[in-house]
C-alpha cells in the first residue's frame, strides 16, 4: 500500500477533533444525568444515582412529559406514513415532465428555505382566522409536513435518478399490469430509500420546534415541552430527559441502518435468478 | 399524452394540496396582515403600509438585519470551511469505502437527535461553573469565569455551527464522491502539488456541494429564533426573534410585515444562489 500523505495525520486529527465537537456535550449531559440527589447542572460530580431518571417517572412538578411523548410519538408517525406516500407519488410524478412540474418543483425548494417563522406564523393565522383552531394533529401536523416533505422528495428524485427502467419495461413486456409492476418491481427497489424517508420524517417531526411553537395549540409536543422547561427547571432533571430522548432516536437510527443492511444483503444474495427461472 | 398528464397531476395533487393548503396559503394571509392595522387588543382588515413604514423607519430594525447578516456570514464561512475539509478528509483521505461508510455515518448521526438537547449541553460545559472555566482556572491561566462563553454571541456562533456544519458535509462530500480520481491522477501527472490539485481540480468541481450546503446554512441561520433565544439567553436579537416577540406581544401585523421583508430578502439571496446551481441534476 501506498505511503500515507502527512496530510493524512493532519485531516485525521482535525477529523477527530471535529467528532469530539460534535459528540463531547452529548456525552457529558449523559454522565451528568446520573448526578447524586444534591448534584447540580455542573460538575463535579455529587455521587452517583438513578435519582433523576426516577423523578421523570414520577409525578411531574412541572409540565407533562410522557403526554407530551405519546403526543410526538403519534404526530412523528402520522407526518412519517404521509410523507412516505406523497413523497413516493410525486416522485413518480416527477419522472416525466408535466404541466406545473417546474413551478411546484420551486415551491418543494421554496418550503425548504422559507423561514421556519414564516410556516408557523402562517399557518397558526389561518387556522384562527378560519376558526378551525391550531391542534397539534392538523395544523402542527401540516406545518411539519411543509418541512419533511421537500426531504422525502429530494430523496426521491435522487432514487428515480439512479433507476433502470429497463425492470419495468421487461415486466411490462410479460404483461404486468401498472399496479404489478409499481407492486412487484419498483417498490421493492426503492423500499431501503423509503425506510430512509420514514427516518426523515419521523425524526424531523419528533424534534420539530420552530414550525410548530404556533401551531401546537394548547397541547405541547415534547420539544416544545423541553423548551417550555428550559426556562424553569434547573435541576439534572433535563439532562435525564435529553439522554433518554437521545437514546431514543439513536435507536431509530440504528433501527434503520440495520434494517437497509439487511436488506441489501438478502438481495445481493437473492439478486438473480437469470438462467434458474421457469423457460 | 392527455392521459400521461393526468396521471401525473393525479400523482403529484397530495404533495400540491398539502403545499397549497400549509405553505402558499399561509403565506399569502401573512402578505394580507402585514397590511392590517392593530390596537392594543386586537388586528383587524385594513390596507396601509404603516407597518412597513415603522419598519423601515426603525434604527434597531436595521440594526438588528444588519447583526443577523453578519451572523449568517461567519457561521456561514465556518460551517463551510469545516465543512469542506471534512468532507475532503472522508472523500479522498479514508481508503476503504467500508470506513469511509462508517465515518460518514458517525459525521451524520446527531442530526437525528433533538436540537434543543443538543443546545442545553453545552450549558454544563461553558456555563459560568463549567468545564471549561473550571479547567482553566485549574491550569491556572484564570482568575476569573470567563462570562462570554454561554449566553452570548459567541456561544450562539458556536451552537450553529455545532448544528449545522453537517448540512455542508453531506452534498460536499456528496460531490466529491463523483468526482473522477482520474482528473486527479492527470493533474498529479502533469505536475501539480496535492494544493494545486486542491484548488484547480478538486474546489472547482465540488462547487455545486458548497451551493446546495451553502443554500441550507443560510436558509437556516437567517431565519432562525430558536438557537439565537436559547443560546444567547434572550440577549441577542435577530430577524426571527424581531417576529416572535412581535407576536407575543400579539403584534400581528407587524410581525407579518417583517416576516415579508425577511421573506423577500431570504429568496433574494437564494434565487442568486440557484442561478449558479442545477438541483435537480445534483441529486
Amino acid at each position: 500500500m501506498e505511503k500515507r500523505p502527512a496530510s493524512f495525520y493532519i485531516l485525521g486529527t482535525f477529523f477527530a477533533l471535529f467528532m469530539l465537537f460534535l459528540y463531547g456535550p452529548t456525552i457529558t449531559i449523559a454522565i451528568l444525568s446520573f448526578q447524586g440527589p444534591g448534584g447540580g447542572l455542573t460538575f463535579p460530580m455529587r455521587g452517583l444515582s438513578l435519582n433523576w431518571f426516577r423523578e421523570l417517572f414520577m409525578e411531574q412538578a412541572v409540565g407533562d412529559i410522557w403526554g407530551s411523548f405519546r403526543r410526538s410519538l403519534t404526530l412523528g408517525l402520522m407526518v412519517m406514513v404521509t410523507t412516505v406516500v406523497v413523497s413516493v407519488m410525486a416522485g413518480l410524478a416527477f419522472r416525466r415532465r408535466f404541466p406545473g412540474s417546474t413551478v411546484l418543483f420551486y415551491l418543494v425548494i421554496g418550503a425548504l428555505v422559507i423561514p421556519s417563522i414564516l410556516v408557523s406564523l402562517g399557518v397558526g393565522l389561518l387556522f384562527d382566522r378560519t376558526g378551525i383552531g391550531s391542534h397539534w394533529a392538523t395544523s402542527a401536523f401540516g406545518a411539519q409536513l411543509t418541512w419533511t416533505l421537500p426531504f422525502g422528495i429530494l430523496i426521491m428524485f435522487a432514487v428515480f435518478n439512479r433507476f433502470n427502467p429497463a425492470y419495468e419495461e421487461a415486466a411490462r413486456d410479460q404483461g404486468a399490469s401498472t399496479g404489478q409492476v409499481f407492486a412487484h418491481v419498483v417498490l421493492p427497489l426503492i423500499a431501503p430509500a423509503l425506510v430512509g424517508v420514514a427516518l426523515f420524517g419521523f425524526t424531523l417531526s419528533y424534534d420539530e420546534i420552530a414550525r410548530t411553537i404556533l401551531v401546537s395549540g394548547s397541547r405541547n409536543t415534547l420539544p416544545l415541552e423541553i423548551w417550555g422547561m428550559t426556562t424553569n427547571v434547573t435541576t439534572p432533571v433535563l439532562y435525564a430527559l435529553g439522554t433518554l430522548t437521545t437514546i431514543f432516536s439513536l435507536s431509530l437510527v440504528v433501527l434503520v441502518i440495520l434494517s437497509v443492511t439487511i436488506m441489501q444483503r438478502r438481495r445481493a444474495r437473492n439478486g438473480s435468478d437469470a438462467g434458474r427461472g421457469l423457460v | 399524452m392527455r392521459r400521461a398528464n393526468l396521471n401525473s397531476w393525479l400523482l403529484a395533487a397530495p404533495l400540491t394540496g398539502v403545499l397549497v393548503v400549509f405553505l402558499v396559503l399561509p403565506i399569502l394571509l401573512i402578505v394580507a396582515v402585514s397590511f392590517w392595522s392593530s390596537n392594543e387588543f386586537s388586528f383587524y382588515p385594513d390596507f396601509q403600509f404603516g407597518n412597513y413604514e415603522y419598519l423601515f423607519g426603525s434604527s434597531v430594525a436595521w440594526k438588528v438585519f444588519g447583526l443577523t447578516f453578519m451572523m449568517t456570514a461567519i457561521v456561514w464561512a465556518l460551517t463551510l470551511v469545516i465543512g469542506f475539509t471534512i468532507a475532503f478528509f472522508l472523500a479522498f483521505h479514508v481508503r476503504t469505502q467500508k470506513w469511509q461508510m462508517v465515518l460518514f455515518l458517525l459525521t451524520t448521526i446527531p442530526f437525528w437527535t433533538s436540537n434543543i438537547i443538543r443546545m442545553i449541553s453545552w450549558i454544563p460545559l461553558l456555563g459560568k461553573n463549567g468545564l471549561v472555566n473550571q479547567t482553566l482556572i485549574g491550569a491556572g491561566i484564570i482568575n476569573e469565569p470567563i462570562q462570554w462563553l454561554l449566553y452570548s454571541s459567541f456561544s450562539v456562533c458556536l451552537a450553529f455551527v455545532h448544528l449545522y456544519t453537517l448540512f455542508m458535509v453531506v452534498p460536499i462530500f456528496n460531490t466529491m464522491m463523483r468526482i473522477d480520481k482520474s482528473l486527479i491522477e492527470a493533474a498529479r501527472d502533469g505536475g501539480a502539488n496535492g494544493f494545486q490539485i486542491l484548488t484547480n481540480v478538486i474546489i472547482p468541481l465540488s462547487k455545486p456541494g458548497i451551493m446546495i450546503g451553502s443554500i441550507f446554512v443560510i436558509a437556516l441561520v437567517m431565519s432562525d429564533f430558536v438557537t439565537t433565544r436559547f443560546m444567547s439567553g434572550s440577549q441577542l436579537a435577530n430577524v426571527g426573534r424581531l417576529i416572535s416577540n412581535d407576536i407575543g406581544l400579539l403584534q400581528y401585523p407587524s410581525a407579518a410585515a417583517t416576516a415579508v421583508v425577511l421573506l423577500v430578502t431570504v429568496l433574494l439571496m437564494i434565487g442568486a444562489m440557484l442561478r449558479l446551481v442545477d438541483i435537480r441534476k445534483e441529486l
